[in-house]
């Protein structure tokens, strides 16, 4: 899938096209390999979450225990202390995207899939659009259309020269900063991360085949380094999931506030 | 929108320009796992999350009802304690007038029993004495008048006389006393 970037003229380091994968079959060009993996996860955390949750027991099992223990970080960590009273409406909406998000990082480093689907800008565009629509929808919903905006556009208790700096920037910020920097993160720390991967493993194969022994002896250094990436790769995928949702509980927290 | 003509060697795609495919297929993969988690995972960890606080403050509720059967209980036990108590002083007072009583009671009967024997005894004795003094008056008459007859010697047979005679003889000795 990865051509191998070694001809007799050098190394040539991945770019953006090594993410550009090419359909499974010739002849149905939408199926990708971030395509298929997408849909991977949604079976998957389906699967687990409906089979673990399935009893409902009052002492869970240890599947159930594990099940829970994520639905109860997203629950109370994320929802309930940020969002605040009337949070359960949310759960459902903010687990959804931190299992969707976590799940198809993780595939960046499970071994044979190996690809963060969130490394494909669409996905998380999509996310972000999503997000964007709740926490305006919620904010309208609660407060109104005029006062909604009005309250973006001129933020209450300011003096009124102010608003002159103030509401260009509130208005970007609610319309464009958050939506585009809500997937821009995740997409480019997937992105960039799959990239360093691939850098020093395929660097390190690049010069395990070189003919001369000193490149030979210093390809494991590459690999290893290639090896402690993953680890490192692994926390920013956790991250990044919990960054996305927690961001869009915030929002919604805001929009759902009062005053801003 | 890029399609899939794929770029060819060297050409530089950018990155940051989603795939219509992808967008599809993200939103519809993300809208069918949230309508899985919504309807199947979420009410399930909630009811489970419900029953299990349930549990622990139904357990609390019992254990406080239970302490305070257990005070309720012991309240009850000294109070019957504490009253089983005077009754018994009670019954204990009651039995010790009662007990005077019947001492008192047997001590005038043992009196007046005492007094009537002593009675009884004073009129066998009385009745002794008349019947000795009736007696000795016969025999001291009847040893008198022979003693008299001896000595007047004239027998006085006569019965009725001789009463007579000894009566007035004894009158006089009365009299004389």
């Amino acid at each position: 899938m990865i051509n191998l970037h070694f001809s007799g003229e050098g190394f040539v380091p991945p770019s953006t096209n090594d993410f550009n994968l090419p359909p499974i079959f010739e002849n149905i060009a939408w199926l990708t390999k971030p395509v298929l993996l997408v849909f991977l996860s949604v079976i998957l955390v389906s699967l687990f979450f409906v089979i673990s949750a399935r009893k409902a027991a009052v002492v869970p099992s240890k599947l159930q225990f594990a099940g829970e223990s994520i639905y109860a970080f997203v629950r109370n960590d994320l929802a309930r202390d940020v969002i605040g009273h009337d949070f359960m409406r949310f759960v459902p909406y903010l687990f959804t995207l931190f299992t969707f998000v976590l799940t198809n990082n993780i595939f960046g480093i499970v071994p044979f899939l190996q690809f963060p689907a969130m490394s494909h800008v669409g996905f998380p565009y999509v996310l972000a659009l999503f997000s964007f629509f709740v926490f305006h929808y919620v904010g309208i919903r609660k407060q109104g259309l005029g006062k909604y905006l009005k309250d973006i556009a001129f933020m209450p208790g300011v003096p009124k020269a102010v608003y002159i700096l103030l509401t260009p920037i509130e208005i970007a910020t609610f319309f464009l900063v958050r939506p585009l920097t809500l997937s821009l993160r995740l997409f480019a720390n997937m992105f960039a991360g799959h990239l360093l991967l691939l850098v020093f493993i395929m660097g390190g194969e690049y010069m395990l085949h070189d003919s001369h022994l000193i490149m030979k002896i210093f390809a494991p250094f590459s690999f290893t380094f290639g090896i402690a990436l993953t680890f490192f790769e692994f926390m920013v995928q956790c991250l990044q999931a919990y960054i996305f949702t927690l961001l869009t509980a915030l929002y919604i927290a805001g929009a759902l506030a009062d005053e801003h | 929108m890029r399609t899939f003509n794929f770029a060819a060697e060297g050409e530089k795609i950018n990155p940051l320009i989603p795939h219509t495919a992808e967008l599809v297929v993200g939103a519809i993969a993300f809208t069918l796992l949230f309508l899985v988690l919504r309807k199947a995972v979420v009410p399930m960890f909630e009811k489970a999350f419900a029953a299990r606080t349930e549990a622990i403050e139904g357990g609390i509720k019992k254990a406080e009802q239970a302490q305070l059967d257990a005070q309720r209980a012991l309240a009850q036990y000294n109070e019957q304690l504490s009253s089983a108590q005077g009754e018994a002083a009670r019954l204990r007072d009651e039995a010790r007038v009662q007990g005077a009583a019947i001492l008192e009671e047997l001590r005038t009967k043992a009196q007046d029993e005492a007094n009537r024997i002593t009675a009884a005894a004073h009129a066998s004795i009385e009745a002794e004495r008349q019947q000795a003094v009736t007696s000795l008056r016969n025999e001291v008459g009847a040893l008198a008048v022979e003693l008299a007859s001896k000595i007047v010697g004239e027998a006085l047979d006569d019965q009725a006389r001789q009463s007579r005679i000894v009566e007035r003889f004894i009158e006089d000795l009365e009299k004389s006393k």
